[in-house]
Order: structure tokens, then sequence, then C-alpha cells
């Protein structure tokens, strides 16, 4: 078998375990949560009785054993159950509920990525190419500006001043299934831009760090000795080397744009799944909340997987260890 | 002085009708535009339009929401799935009356153990079926029976039968109670179209109210479009809720023109909203209030003298203006809003008073005493610093009390009811009878403050079923005279409703009895 399949099947199964381990965790993380989703929804206005009937319908009343098994053996067949927001004639699965609002989650993400990940590439590489000149003291200052501002702040900011004062952006980003992409991609531009200015100083650092660390190396000085351009050095020679180490950072901050963003959704009021989870966890919707912790572990693993396999196929030495 | 700044003078001090004063304008020659809009800054309610959409921001809604009106949980439902789609057989007017909706007319009899609604005639649903005494019976039921999880359960309990009668429901009641009108004045208990089969048809969201809904999306908003066959006024063509959770989001996008109505502005920063020339910010005080409940079943609250300290103890007024920053007004320890029917301000009214906490704690043997409260944003925002305040100011009076920050989202299941001394909430209910019912009935099942006075409830008794007003008022004065001087309840202050809305809309007085004008916003509110 070709090594580099090899390592593919043996991280998908340490995926796939990690995976298996995380749902207990979830599972039993939910089950200790203080409070229960029927009083929540009954709210001052639960009486025993009606709580009773309420645990009963949505299958509260079984062992948390029982329970697990139960959404398990439904999860690995795809099926997430219905949340208990249903009522009898009144089904709201779990997948339907999710699926609009992961969409545009991952919408919010692809946009902020395209924008974000090249920009974050080309800067730090720039910033390698140019070290230490006034470019690159620009670059890192207002970079590291905006990532020293929480996010909720910097989106204030933005919104005062392009939404607010300026009128040229909408400061609400609320879209639906209906909207049509150009007024999606607007209605987004607010919380994409807050995003990428949060995510770019991290990525383009250690693009840049590691380049820089590259350049002392003995092959890259015998590639300047033999006369080559300085960018051909950095693009030819030090990046592919430097792959590794930049693939990680930017896995994380996609896994970021999708699991971390609830803030950024608040202050626009963005339907996203951050939303829907901290919804749900107020609620005590545990399907609900069940199956968005899931996603997000899973979003995470299948990233840090990605950056794995890329570095490893990018290093002949780690594709071949001894 | 010329005669147009006379006449405007005339209008800023109100001296002169809208009519006259749009003629006298006309006759000056001077342009509509320019005398309405002198008009509108003299405060004149305009004369409502049909048209436009209307886009309003509230801060409540969850994806868990759903339509049916049993488990309603707040504004945004409310608003949504009663006020602007839905009706009840009566409602309240701005006044506080209780009025017809749904029913025509209604009249008690037997004492008012039973009650008769009369519907109105040639109403029809959004589907375009005619409304029958039938849909309100199943209406009625969906709520009642022993599954029910419907917030309106506990009010319906006294109702024996239903019964529908040619063009009138019948309600027969355990015991007469003169205020039935009133419950049926609640949100949760919309009328819907029966289905085939027996049960109410919540699922499809049709209702009678002036808009039928074209989207629904839970947490998220809906989208209503005006029912233009409807028995009252709605002017709008369109109306979009949107839900918006972060009270920073909901204003700017008032203030960015995204939406022209917000509830619940941030108080910290509503001076601020004041000053933008095209937003009003508006308050109105409704039932609610927030409280500290003293469970007088246990020590130290068993003792009177105790509980009257503390309610000598406290500062209202300067935990309304640090707390509130003025949007409240302080209490008086009766549950009662001074604008419902019969409400009394009892005497001695409790203010900040270290000399006679000190002399009643001297009378209790209880110098020296220290007592701890439990608090949570869960009860009402701005809680810790309630706390805080009341330590400050019952500590210069010889209390001593702890304030211990409980978790929010366990609250109403570990704290309320089971600590001793606890912040809550109630939203308030329109009649002294409802509220007494809910909270202060010797075995109302959240009495809080755990208070059994026996003339209290005999009396609770004998004025549900009187219909003598003047009778009802002194049994109502004398009841509230009871629980303030000897509950165990510190109502700090009565909460203001303060929304802010563009000047681009229009309304008229504010109903009192919810928030969001009543909740029947989109139909009471139109295009300035």
């Amino acid at each position: 078998m070709h090594p580099l399949a090899r390592t593919i099947l043996q991280r998908l199964g340490l995926g796939l375990m990690t995976l298996f381990i995380v749902s207990i965790v979830i599972f039993s993380m939910v089950s200790w949560l203080p409070g229960d989703f029927a009083k929540a929804i009954l709210g001052q206005a639960a009486t025993e009785e009606t709580v009773a009937a309420f645990q009963k319908e949505i299958g509260l009343d079984k062992p948390p054993v029982q329970r697990y098994v139960e959404w398990v053996g439904n999860v690995v067949q795809g099926e997430f159950g219905s949340s208990f927001a249903s009522r009898v004639g009144y089904k709201r699965t779990v997948a339907e509920l999710i699926a609009p609002r992961l969409a545009n989650t991952l919408f919010l993400a692809s946009l902020t990525a395209a924008i974000a990940v090249p920009l974050a590439l080309a800067l730090g590489i720039l910033a390698a190419l140019y070290r230490n000149s006034l470019f690159d003291r620009i670059v890192n200052s207002v970079t590291l500006t905006t990532i020293s501002m929480p996010e909720f702040f910097m989106a204030y900011l933005l919104m005062l001043f392009l939404s607010v004062k300026l009128s040229w952006l909408p400061g609400l980003a609320s879209v639906d299934a209906e909207t049509e992409l150009l007024e999606r991609i607007t209605r987004c531009a607010l919380p994409t831009l807050t995003l990428t200015l949060v995510i770019v100083a991290h990525m383009m650092r250690m693009t840049r760090a590691a380049i820089i660390n590259l350049l002392a190396c003995p092959y890259i000085e015998m590639a300047r000795l033999k006369g080559m351009s300085k960018s051909r050095v950095i693009l030819r020679h030090a990046l592919p080397n430097a792959w590794a180490p930049i693939v990680n950072v930017v896995a994380f901050n996609l896994a970021y744009l999708v699991v971390g963003v609830v803030v950024v959704e608040a202050v626009f009021t963005y339907p996203g799944i951050g939303q829907l989870m901290v919804d749900a966890v107020t609620a005590r919707d545990i399907p609900v909340v069940q199956a968005c912790a899931l996603i997000f572990a899973a979003t995470y693993i299948m990233l840090n997987l990605t950056a794995d396999i890329i570095s490893i196929a990018t290093n002949p030495r780690l594709l071949h260890p001894r | 002085m010329n005669q147009w700044e006379e006449l405007q003078q005339a209008a800023f001090t109100k001296r002169v009708s809208r009519r006259d004063f749009m003629r006298r304008a006309t006759a000056l020659g001077i342009s509509t535009a320019l005398a309405t809009g002198v008009l509108s800054r003299a405060g004149y309610a305009q004369e409502p339009k049909k048209g436009g959409t209307f886009k309003i921001g509230l801060g409540h809604g969850a994806t868990t929401d759903s339509l049916d009106p049993a488990t309603y949980p707040d504004q945004m439902t409310g608003t949504v799935g009663w006020g602007a789609t839905g009706n009840s057989l009566t409602e309240m007017d701005a006044a506080g009356n209780i009025v017809g909706d749904l029913a025509e007319s209604f009249e008690p009899s037997d004492d008012a153990k039973q009650w008769v609604f009369k519907l109105r005639n040639g109403v029809t649903f959004h589907n375009g079926k005619a409304v029958t005494a039938n849909d309100v019976v199943q209406s009625y039921l969906h709520h009642m029976g022993k599954d029910s999880k419907s917030a309106a359960k506990s009010i319906l309990e006294s109702v024996e039968e239903i019964k529908a009668d040619g063009d009138n429901v019948v309600f027969k009641l355990k015991g007469g109670n003169a205020d039935f009108p009133f419950y049926a004045s609640d949100y949760h208990l919309k009328i819907m179209p029966a289905k085939d089969g027996g049960g109410a048809d919540w699922e499809s969201g049709i209702g009678t109210g002036p808009y039928a809904i074209e989207k629904f999306d839970p947490g998220v908003g809906a989208k209503l479009k005006r029912n233009d066959n409807f028995y009252g006024k709605a002017y709008f063509d369109e109306v979009e809720v949107k839900v918006i959770a972060d009270v920073a989001a909901r204003t700017n996008a008032l203030t960015s023109g995204e939406i022209h109505f917000m509830d619940r502005c941030d108080l910290k920063t509503v001076n601020l909203l004041k000053k933008n020339p095209d937003i009003n910010v508006t308050e109105v005080t409704g039932y609610g209030h927030y409280i500290f409940v003293m469970n007088v079943t246990q020590a130290p609250f068993d003792n009177p003298h105790v509980r009257n300290a503390l309610k000598n103890a406290i500062d209202r007024e300067e935990i309304a203006k640090k707390v509130f920053h003025g949007y409240a007004t302080a209490g008086n320890d009766n549950p009662i809003a001074p604008s419902v029917q019969y409400a009394i301000n009892p005497e001695p009214i409790h203010t900040y008073n270290p000399d006679k906490v000190k002399e009643l704690l001297k009378k209790a043997g209880m110098e020296g005493l220290t007592v701890d409260l439990s608090v949570s944003d869960a009860a009402f925002s701005g809680v810790v610093d309630a706390g805080t305040l009341f330590k400050e100011s019952a500590a210069k009076a010889g209390i001593n009390i702890n304030v211990i920050r409980e978790a929010s989202d366990s609250y109403w299941d570990a704290v309320w009811l089971k600590k001793p001394f606890v912040a809550s909430y109630w939203n308030g209910r329109p009649t002294c009878d409802w509220m007494f019912t809910t909270a202060y009935a010797a075995d109302a099942s959240w009495n809080d403050t755990f208070w059994k006075n026996p003339r209290f409830s005999e009396l609770l008794v004998a004025a549900r079923s009187e219909t003598d007003s003047a009778k009802r008022g002194t049994m109502y004065a004398e009841m509230q005279q009871l629980l303030h001087d000897d509950g165990g309840l510190i109502n700090i202050v009565f909460n203001n409703y303060v929304s802010a809305h563009s000047k681009a809309v229009a309304h008229g007085d504010f109903l009192s009895n919810w928030d969001v004008d009543g909740m029947k916003i989109a139909s009471r509110w139109w295009m300035a």
C-alpha cells in the first residue's frame, strides 16, 4: 500500500475513535447540566404534573445509559432524532433544524476563508521577503492590533463606522434560504470583514516566521549564492518546506470559523449554527446540543486530519518515517 | 407675533384641535407637509394611514419556539402568534378595561358562576372558514385536561364545563369569578380552527387576526401579510419580525434604519439614543415588578418584625435611580400595579428608615441580624447591583445581608421556592384576583412567600364572586393592606417597558398589560 494511503487510513481510524470518545463526553456533560428541558421551556409556569407529562413525551424519563445507546445507535445510521421542541403532529428533526444553520455557517466560513487565507499567505510571504522594512512593520503592527481586540469590539467598531455612521454596509446579517447570492454577500460583508481581521494575523505571522526560519538554512544560502532572485528563493525553495506549520495554523483558523464564531453571529444576528447551539443549551434542547457538539468535534478532527496529511505529503521525511 | 407663530404656539400648548390647526394653517397658506410636521412635533396623534412594511426587532425568541399557544414563552411568540395573527375572546383597552374582541359581548349569571360569551358575527379565519362556537370550545380544551402542558392551564382550572350554544359559548365555573373575562384576554387563549376529529389546529398558525403568517422561522423571525377580511384595524401591508437577541445589535439596527421598532432598550445607553433626532424612546409602566421574597415559614423571616425591618431597610428610590436609571417606579410591598382596578397605595409607605429598622429589630430581639440573599440574573437584569445596594443600606441600619449570586440556568429549579430569601420577578396580572390567586393564595403552587393568612384567603374567595364593585373594592383594599403589613414580599420596583422606534412609524396610546404595546403592535401602529 502506498505510504500516504496507509497514513490516511490510520488517521481516519484514530479520528473515528476520538469522535466516539467525544460522544461519550458530550452526552455525560449534557446530562450533568443543571435544570432540565421541560422546566426550562415551561419556565416559571411549570407545575409538577406538566413537567412529568412533558418529560414522558420527550423520553427524558428513561435511564441515561439507555438514552446514550439509543442516541449513538441512531447517529451511526445518520439519524439525529427530533428536537425536544417537537410536538405531537409537529415534528422538527434535528437535521432540518441544523441543515440551514450549518449551511449559513459554512457560507460565512468559506467567504472569510476565501479572503483571509490568500491575504494572510501573501502578506506573510511579502513580510518575510521584505523583512524589517517599513512594510513589514506596518503589516505586523496592523494585524497585531486587530487580533488584540476582542472580536465583539471589532464587530461593534466596524458596525458603528461602516453601518451606522456611513451607511455603506448593512449592520444586520439576517439572511434566509431565499436571499439572493449578491445580497447574501453584502449582508455578510461586515461579519466577514470582522472575522478576516481577527484571523489574518495568526496565519500571516506563522507564514512569515516559518519562512524566515528557513532562510537561515544552508540550502537557502546555497540558492542565494547561485544568484537566484529573492522571490524565487522564497517561493521555490523556502515555501515548500514551510507548508507544515502554515497548514496547521490555517486548519486551526478554519475550524475556528466554523465552531467559534458565535459572538460574531450574535452581534450581527447571523443565523448560524453557533447561535443555534447557544439557543439549544439555554432551552436544554439536548438532541440539538449533542448534534451541534458532535458536528463541531467532527469539524476539528477533519480539519486537523487534513492538515496532518498535507504536512506529511509535503514532507518526505514524515512520509517515510524510520 | 404673526398669526402662524401664534397658531404654532397654540398647537404646542394644545389649545387647538388637530383639525382646527390644519384648517387655519391652510388658510394662512402654510404647506400641508410643514403643518403636519409641526403637529407631530407638538405631540398630536396622527391620522393612521394604510400601507408600508413594518419591521420589528425583538429581544426574545428561540429556535425551540413553536406556534402552539400552549407554550408561548414570551413576547416574540406572543406578538407573532397572537397579537398580530390571532384574537382571544376579549382584550384589554388602553385604559385597562376589559372589552370584547372575538366575543361581541359577555354576561355573567348565577353569582358569576356562569359566563356567556356571544361571538362576533361574520368573522372568518385566514383560510376563509367562519368562526363558530365549536372552534372556541376546542381552542380552550387545548389548554385543559390532565396532560396539558399549557401555561394557561392554571387559570382555566376553575372551569368546570365549556359548551357551544349556537353563537354563544357558555363557561360553567367551579366557583363564582367576576374577573373571568380578564382571563379570556390571555395571550395563550388564542382562538384556533377546530379540527374535524376534535382538537384545535395550531400547527398551521391560522387565526382570525389582522395579519396572516407567511413565514415563521423559530429563533430568526417571521413575515406577516395583512388580512383584508379582518374586522378591526390593520394598517401595514406587511410586517416583519426579527429576533435580535443582542441589545447592542438591536440598537444599531434601529439607528441604521434596518428596523422601525425595538423592545427592551439598554437602560445604560438609552439617554444617548434619545439624542438621535430620528428616534423616539417610549416608556410604559406595566404590571411587572422586581421583588425580593422571604419565606415566612423559615427563621428569621417567620418573625413579622424582621420582615418589616427588612422592608424598611431597602432604599427603593436609590435602586430605581441607580440600577434602572429612573425607568422604574419604587414599590410599596403591594404587588398590584397602580393602573390595575382597585389598586391602593397602602400606608405607611415603606421607605428607607434606619431608625425604624433598629427599633423593629430590638422588638424582635434580633439586633445584629445576618441573612443570606440569593440573586441571579435569571430574576431580572441588574439584580446583583440591586442586591448590593440593599446590602449597603441595610448595613447602615444594622442588618448584615450576604448577597449570594446563584447560577442562572437552574435558578427557577433549585433556588426559587427553595431558598428562604431570593430575588424574583412577576410580569404582573391585570386584576387583583388573578395576581393574588397566582402568587399569594395559601395553596397557590407559586406562593413563593409561603404566606398563609386566613383573613386574606377568606376575602380572596368572597371578593371573587362579589359583583358589587364598591364592596369588592373594600375587600381588595383590605387584602392589599394585609399583604403590605404582614406578607413576605419586598416589592423593589415596578419596572417600565422601555422601547424605541423610528419616527417613520406612529402609534396611539399604549396598552400596558404586556410589553410591545400589549403585543398588539402590528395592528395598533402605522406608517407616519
